[in-house]
């Protein structure tokens, strides 16, 4: 295995890495606590999920993801300025996005921030990204809803380019042309973070994520689990269509959502309130109802794993599972017993019952160790270094002082 | 020809319902239009009475639990529709507009639709022209050029002497009926299969092609 040049990494990066990461995602609502008639203020929700996913780790969980919104009751507008700092303070938590919008941020800015991020975690980083459903959003970054799919299909191509190619000439429909540009910094050696694209309804995200041989991820949340199935499938089918593998080496993600007693009848009683007026989907189906459509599961640890042991028997098998417990105006010390419940009783049964009668064929879940083991092996990573007192990228061949990289195999691109 | 379907939705709200009446009678003079020309029909009948809570669920969760779901499929399949809701307010019922609503924009298009509408008095008749016509235009869908309302007057034999509802039912069914005749049956189409999300032949490239101006 490669080491890291910082030697207090290395016990990090040798730990066995598991076959299905493990995880929570979080929406950053800002909900009142039904029960109490309490609302967190931003400062309060903030420090509540900085704490969060901290304990996230310290209970066995392999990565946080965040959301991004740009309009209250929600607080995340800046997901890598959070996610650097929970970085900061971890040691193995893989940081992620949940969704980090691809069609009102700017491609370059994605590029820029992601690369930074990627370089002050040592790797920890991958992001999801997603359209975004909020109508007023849009306008308010200069775009138009309606061209949603497209901003998501020309803005991922630059993204992508942007984090392999050193200099970028561009013209696209929706952004400024890019002459001789550089993204900086570099992605960690050399290597882009991983990229899973979410969808809930869309088959051409699926379709994209398969071009690009990148990963797909089910929200499963806010929809029946017939639906994500069929767009996994798809996906699946569509990966190898494009040459990346079989369908069943593509990379999956799916979400969840569980609140968990030691009795099922007390998780229900408890969790009522918060579901009844929880952001989106309060006030419509009953809590039974909702749980018989979607994977939401409200009941003992057993319960739980019973239920999401199952998953892979609808979606086959997967690469990661993230579950939403924080929202709906939950209080802290209540998401924390979650956590330490699903760390310490559901999970780990859950990666056992995983591992049963996986086919050795189907790739372990992404990392930033993986993914340069399999585009340099056992060489060195390319570590760019910039040309002295340069300034600009449109005089000389090339603005890095390095050999070029090896010809490596990931993606099937040869340089 | 054969195997060909018609999906009747009903908006009303009691029971029995004059509304369901209507609907009924229309079903079945475009059932007997349609046999006289060797055309064999299928006839699902859905109330939106039995769907009203998870109408209401689907807006609000954006999606529909599966009773809704299937009775959905089968609207939007259908070879042809008949409408029928009463006139609430000088309009469409709330009911009605909600579940139109909670359709694809798009699944209505080109689909064959006979408008039905009732109410306590022949003064709201317009109500199919100037409301419920409007829509089922901007859906794309091809309502009949007559539309058929039935007032309380029209049940208890005082209504049009010289154009009787048994009439007028005639008249909109036997538009349906031609309108099915005229076209092939309905084919699904599979929203998954990349053939009808990115064009017959088509792949990915194409849209990254489309966009960079290729």
């Amino acid at each position: 295995m490669r080491k890291h040049p910082e030697s207090e990494r290395e016990t990090v990066s040798e730990q066995q890495q598991p076959a299905v990461q493990f995880g929570i995602f979080s929406v950053s609502d800002i909900t009142q606590d039904p029960t109490t008639g309490d609302t967190p203020t931003e400062a309060e929700r903030i420090r509540a999920t900085l704490t969060i996913a901290k304990h996230a780790e310290e209970v066995g969980l392999d990565v946080f993801a965040l959301g991004e919104h740009h309009n209250p009751p929600f607080w995340s507008s800046s997901p890598t300025t959070t996610l650097a700092y929970i970085a900061a303070q971890t040691e193995r938590l893989i940081l992620s996005t949940a969704t980090t919008l691809i069609t009102t941020n700017d491609p370059v800015k994605i590029a820029e921030d992601f690369a930074m991020l990627q370089h002050v975690s040592g790797g920890r980083t991958d992001l999801m990204l997603g359209r975004g459903n909020t109508g007023p959003v849009y306008p308010w970054f200069g775009k138009d809803i309606r061209q949603g799919l497209p901003l998501a299909i020309e803005n991922y191509a630059l993204l992508h380019k942007l984090w392999r190619e050193d200099v970028v000439d561009w013209e696209g429909k929706f952004r400024t042309p890019l002459q001789g540009f550089t993204s900086t910094p570099r992605p960690l050696d050399d290597v882009p973070p991983f990229v899973w694209h979410g969808s809930i309804r869309t088959p051409e995200i699926a379709e994209q994520a398969a071009y690009y041989g990148d990963g797909f991820f089910a929200n499963n949340i806010f929809w029946p689990q017939d639906h994500f199935a069929r767009l996994i499938q798809l996906y699946r089918q569509r990966f190898a269509h494009y040459g990346h593998g079989t369908p069943e080496q593509a990379i999956v993600g799916i979400g969840g959502q569980v609140f968990m007693r030691a009795n099922s009848q007390d998780a229900v009683r408890e969790f009522r309130p918060y579901f009844d007026n929880a952001p989106v989907y309060g006030h419509g189906p009953s809590l039974e109802d909702f749980s018989e459509m979607t994977p939401l599961t409200v009941g003992s640890p057993q319960q739980v794993i019973d239920r999401y042991a199952g998953m892979r028997d609808a979606f086959g098998d997967f690469q990661r599972q993230l579950f939403l417990l924080d929202h709906a105006g939950l209080p802290l010390k209540t998401v924390l017993e979650q956590l330490d419940i699903l760390g310490g009783e559901v999970v780990p049964v859950l990666r056992k019952e995983l591992a049963k009668n996986r086919p050795a064929e189907v790739p372990d879940a992404p990392t930033h160790e993986s993914l340069v083991r399999a585009k340099y092996g056992d060489d060195e990573a390319r570590q760019p270094r910039p040309g002295a007192n340069r300034g600009d990228n449109l005089v000389g061949d090339r603005p890095y002082e390095d050999t070029p990289a090896p010809q490596g195999a990931a993606f099937g691109v040869k340089r | 020809m054969s195997g060909r379907r018609i999906a009747v939705v009903s908006a009303g709200l009691s029971n029995p319902s004059s509304t369901r009446m209507l609907a009924d009678r229309l079903a079945s003079a475009t059932v007997a239009r349609l046999a006289e020309r060797g055309i064999e029909v299928e006839v699902d009948t859905f109330e939106l009475r039995d769907h009203a809570h998870d109408i209401t669920n689907n807006l609000l969760t954006g999606f529909a639990p599966p009773a809704l779901e299937s009775m959905v499929n089968a609207v939007v399949s259908a070879d042809a529709l008949i409408v029928v809701t009463p006139i609430f307010s000088t309009s469409y019922s709330g009911l009605f507009k909600s579940f139109i609503d909670i359709l694809d924009p798009d699944s209505l298009s080109g689909k064959p639709v006979l408008i039905g509408a009732n109410a306590g008095t022949a003064r709201h008749s317009l109500a199919i022209d100037y409301a419920i016509r409007p829509l089922f235009a901007y859906l794309h869908a091809q309502p009949v050029s007559t539309g058929v309302f039935a007032a309380s007057a029209d049940w208890g034999g005082t209504g049009d002497d010289v154009a009787p509802l048994a009439s007028r039912i005639v008249k909109g069914a036997t538009e349906l009926a031609d309108a099915v005749a005229a076209r092939a049956a309905v084919v699904t189409s599979d929203p998954f299969d990349p053939d009808n999300y990115l064009g017959e032949g088509k792949s990915f490239g194409h849209l990254l092609g489309g966009l960079a101006g290729e």
